[in-house]
């Protein structure tokens, strides 16, 4: 193990800072480093978990069976009605599609699920290997849309394209293609759309309750429990509220410019960020409606007299303990960090795969003196920073999670497989009860690094 | 082989070829997997292969962007491979291609080839081994990529040495927990082996104080560098092509090859066990003669429970081989076996596990028979080499009906086993955890196996093989069958 604080990849010292030592400046959104087993994904993946949650309709994998098979049912995504999206659809490209091209395969494969599935669209998404051959996507999507009279719209996600932000804006441009061709008449004044939230464990229904409850519409649900048609209609609100740090942000800046339809960006984690979420909400449409601010203003006092008493029972034992957190987009770090603080824990790391310097500049204002900042970041450096600062709870998915069990940290899964739901205030409620219990379990005493080195011969 | 009747593939029985040689890969000592290719393709991996056995599993990757696809991968592929050599410490790199690198036309070989002589040039005291293989994942499946690397392994590392005393065994994907007691086995027979590849520490290692930036154990360089001299190789696995590791060590060192199927049940497990006795000339270990005959005593206790019994089996195909061979001993009908892969000899293997001891069920309700009988193996390539051991066929029953050999299907995904499987009306689902929601659909047993295991907890410790494995899976068989009757009781009996 190298020495405390030490540059293991001296390519990426300009990717890592902690705060106090230097005045902030970070490099990011950089290619990853070749070797060093980053814990980024690919655009294809971007696209992919934008669009993944969209219910009803039919998403092709063009490519080899890999990018389907690892994308199978792997997310928490909760619909209300169909489940198209849950089953995974591939070309299986084979040699000879690669010698001889994959369009014709594409279009028969296309054909066949949509007329088995019946779906309202048909997403297509592109790979690495369809972008070294150069199947035509569009005008195979073309042809099937105008047989099968509904959208097929094509996905450029090639992988090696750039990291999975690229992939976000393959997606949004995608779903722009459905936006403005749906019927709004029906549509409130007070209506709002939610983009950047994906139905995990059923998260978006409990912010649309909220919303409900003020009296706001929620016109389409971007993509979490996703409906074609509601895409369609979309324009129709009167406002968008973008979650997550840049999954559907380009949406909502098309949506602006073609349609004029302004947007907030919200967070629903945490006490703070979803208040905050909520009162801006109101405040945009206080002047339609002058009761919703105290509506609001109730609803968030119900909310925290069930709350605050629950979560004094884990702040107790909680109180005092480190916490690191790396995540894919940095925006969910900002309410992590306040999360914890709420919790009166201490972040000691915080990090994320495609963080922007905005964003980690704000990461650097809210956090405390000593804190690592990273960038992009992979095994080994997380590894040595959580011996470091000693941790008692990592937050991250799937793939940090080894890291910190083959340590013997805490660790609470933060990805998009989750089966708890952790936005709202229930949310919030359920997160201290994930943190506290994998903080407070007994484990911890059998493992290596919290045993005395006199008991370390077994 | 089959022809699907669909152009799509939905809700595939397989995975592509770069995974299964990452995970043969990460089963030699002081080893990376390095993936030339873009990054996702490493980190998809990577998620999918820690959800089964819940160990860290870095696989390097070469990082390729839009510029590199255009001009060549060749410098990221340095780059990558000297990070994991000076910032790992690696003492092995196993570098595998992808459909990306294979496609824009990187070889691989001559890469590495310049790497070696420009660090030889700088005086780099500690080269790496340095293994490539090719692995485009539009073609075949894990397991041609998993047997790929290890041959790739054993072509390009092991050397010429005199005779020894030393068995190489070949065991294909098998889990830790049945990596570790082979070797136990093959302990207990005092003959010294080298097990190919080796992740029974890797992928299922002990809680640490410090992260290992490679985890402790694997098979050693020095062991795979020996292989060519080795009295014997036993190789499981009787769908392989004629490409395989053990394949090139008797053709090159001349090392006797002893091809078998993975030893799951008495027949195939026998077949194992002889094998070791005679390269050994040792009897069988008493305490290896007990589980057998303990096993035996269980199929005897539990054949009620059993007999009749409709199995769908489906899975990698050396897996649904042995699993179908176990089934049928045990009077299990597999009603239907099948695979994602396409290696052309499944049916063939299928049927020497099941001919004469495989048997229609009496009432013979339902109409699978009429369907699935054609007897046409098609595009069936007689692979096995004279010196397969064969396991001996079954005395062919005397009741009604005679031997029926199941359906036997390549190429196969969940779309289509579904179908069949509706069809079929089976008892049981034996199989991976991607075939839950079909037994869920069916409402019936999934008894986990294989790989992967992401629904439930444990699946590196899932032991399938030899007599002590064998007796595992029909305990959970025979569990699984009567909690359903359990559960379906309007009494909710208590006593079985």
């Amino acid at each position: 193990m190298s020495a405390v604080g030490a540059v293991i990849f001296e390519e990426r010292e300009n990717q890592i800072h902690r705060k106090g030592r230097a005045p902030f400046e970070m490099d990011c959104n950089r290619e990853s480093l070749a070797g060093a087993v980053s814990q980024r994904a690919c655009v294809f993946c971007g696209s992919r978990v934008v669009l993944y949650p969209i219910a009803d309709a039919l998403h092709l994998v063009h490519g080899p069976i890999g990018c389907a098979a690892y994308t199978w049912d792997i997310r928490g995504a909760l619909s209300s009605g169909p489940a198209l999206h849950r089953l995974s659809f591939s070309t299986d490209l084979q040699e000879m599609d690669i010698i001889f091209g994959g369009e014709e395969k594409l279009y028969r494969a296309l054909t066949e699920l949509i007329e088995r599935h019946h779906p309202k669209a048909a997403f297509v998404y592109s790979t690495c290997i369809v972008g070294i051959i150069g199947d035509d996507l569009e005008s195979v999507c073309r042809r099937v849309a105008s047989e099968k009279k509904i959208p097929v719209l094509p996905v450029q996600s090639e992988g090696f394209k750039g990291n999975k932000r690229e992939g976000y804006t393959a997606a949004c441009k995608a779903m722009f293609r459905l936006v403005g061709t749906g019927d709004t008449t029906t549509i409130s004044d007070l209506s709002v759309n939610i983009l950047g939230d994906f139905n995990l464990a059923g998260e978006l229904w409990i912010i649309r309750d909220y919303f409900k409850k003020m009296g706001v519409e929620t016109v389409a649900n971007i993509t979490g429990d996703g409906r074609v048609e509601q895409i369609m209609r979309a324009h129709g609100a009167a406002l968008n509220l973008v979650q997550c740090s840049g999954a559907t942000i380009e949406l909502a800046k098309m949506m602006k410019e073609s349609f004029g339809v302004p947007f907030l960006r919200v967070s629903y984690f945490g006490v703070e960020d979803m208040a905050q979420a909520l009162y801006d909400v109101a405040a945009f449409f206080q002047d339609k409606d002058p009761g919703i601010v105290e509506r609001t203003r109730q609803l968030v006092k119900d909310e925290l007299s069930v709350l605050y008493p629950e979560l004094r029972k884990f702040r107790e034992d909680l109180s005092g303990k480190k916490a690191a957190i790396y995540v894919g987009g940095a925006f969910k770090a900002f309410s992590l960090v306040k999360a914890f603080r709420l919790l009166g824990m201490q972040v000691v790391m915080v990090g994320s795969q495609t963080g922007t310097e905005e964003d980690y500049r704000e990461l650097h204002e809210i956090t405390d003196e000593g804190t690592i900042i990273v960038d992009d970041s992979n095994p080994l450096e997380l590894s040595s920073f959580l011996k470091e600062k000693d941790c008692d709870i990592f937050v991250g998915g799937v793939k940090e999670r080894p890291i910190a069990y083959k340590l013997g940290v805490g660790f609470c899964d933060h990805n998009h497989e989750r089966k708890q739901p952790l936005e709202g205030f229930v949310g919030m409620l359920n997160f201290a009860r994930e943190v506290h219990s994998s903080v407070m379990s007994p484990v911890w005493r059998f493992v290596p690094r919290r045993r005395p080195a006199t008991a370390q011969h077994r | 082989m089959e022809h699907s009747p669909y152009v799509s593939t939905t809700n595939a029985c397989k995975l592509c070829k770069p995974l299964g040689a990452c995970l043969a890969f990460r089963g030699i000592e002081g080893s990376v997997p390095l993936l030339h290719g873009s990054q996702g393709c490493a980190t998809y991996m990577r998620r999918y292969i820690i959800s089964h056995f819940r160990e860290p599993m870095d696989i390097a990757s070469s990082s390729l962007g839009e510029k590199h696809a255009v001009y060549g991968g060749g410098p990221n592929l340095k780059q990558a491979l000297q990070n994991v050599m000076t910032k790992f410490g690696a003492k092995f790199i196993g570098v595998a291609t992808t459909c990306l690198t294979e496609t824009i036309g990187d070889d691989v070989p001559a890469i590495v080839h310049e790497f070696r002589r420009e660090m030889q040039d700088s005086s780099f005291a500690h080269l790496p081994a340095l293994v490539t293989v090719s692995t485009p994942s539009y073609s075949g499946t894990h397991m041609e990529g998993f047997h790929a690397a290890v041959r790739a392994v054993v072509e390009q590392l092991s050397e010429d040495k005199t005779r020894s005393q030393m068995l190489n065994l070949l065991p294909g994907f098998l889990s830790p927990e049945d990596l570790r007691h082979l070797k136990e086995i093959i302990d207990d027979f005092r003959f010294p082996s080298v097990i190919l590849p080796d992740f029974s520490m890797t992928l299922d290692g002990p809680a640490l104080q410090d992260y290992e930036k490679i985890p402790r154990g694997g098979t050693p360089i020095e062991d795979i560098r020996r292989m060519g001299g080795a009295a014997a190789t036993f190789e499981f696995g009787t769908t392989l092509d004629s490409r395989t590791a053990g394949r090139f060590l008797e053709e090159r060192f001349g090392t006797p090859l002893h091809s078998m199927g993975i030893p799951i049940g008495i027949r195939e497990t026998d077949v194992f066990f002889d094998a070791l006795e005679q390269l050994s000339g040792t009897n069988c270990p008493e305490k290896h003669v007990l589980e057998r005959g303990r096993l035996v005593d269980s199929y005897v206790d539990a054949h009620k429970y059993l007999f009749g019994k409709r199995a769908v089996v489906y899975g990698e195909e050396d897996m649904v081989v042995a699993l179908t061979s176990f089934l049928a001993e045990v009077g299990i009908i597999p009603v239907l076996c099948a695979s994602g892969g396409r290696s052309g000899r499944f049916r063939q293997a299928i049927e020497r596990v099941t001919a004469g001891i495989a048997r229609p069920s009496v009432s013979g309700e339902s109409g699978w028979r009429s369907r699935f009988s054609s007897p046409a193996a098609e595009g069936l390539s007689g692979e096995h080499g004279s010196s397969a051991f064969q396991p001996p066929p079954m005395a062919a029953a005397t009741s009604a009906g005679g031997p029926t050999a199941p359906a036997v299907r390549e190429g196969m995904d969940f779309q289509q086993i579904e179908e069949l499987a509706l069809e079929l009306s089976p008892d049981l689902l034996i199989g991976h955890s991607k075939g839950y929601t079909l037994a869920r659909k069916l409402g019936i047993p999934l008894v986990r196996v294989g790989f992967p295991i992401h629904d439930r907890f444990g699946g590196q410790r899932i032991l399938h093989v030899g007599y002590r494995g064998t007796q595992s899976l029909l305990d959970r068989i025979v569990n699984a069958l009567i909690e359903r009757n359990q559960n379906d009781s309007p009494v909710g009996y208590a006593y079985m």
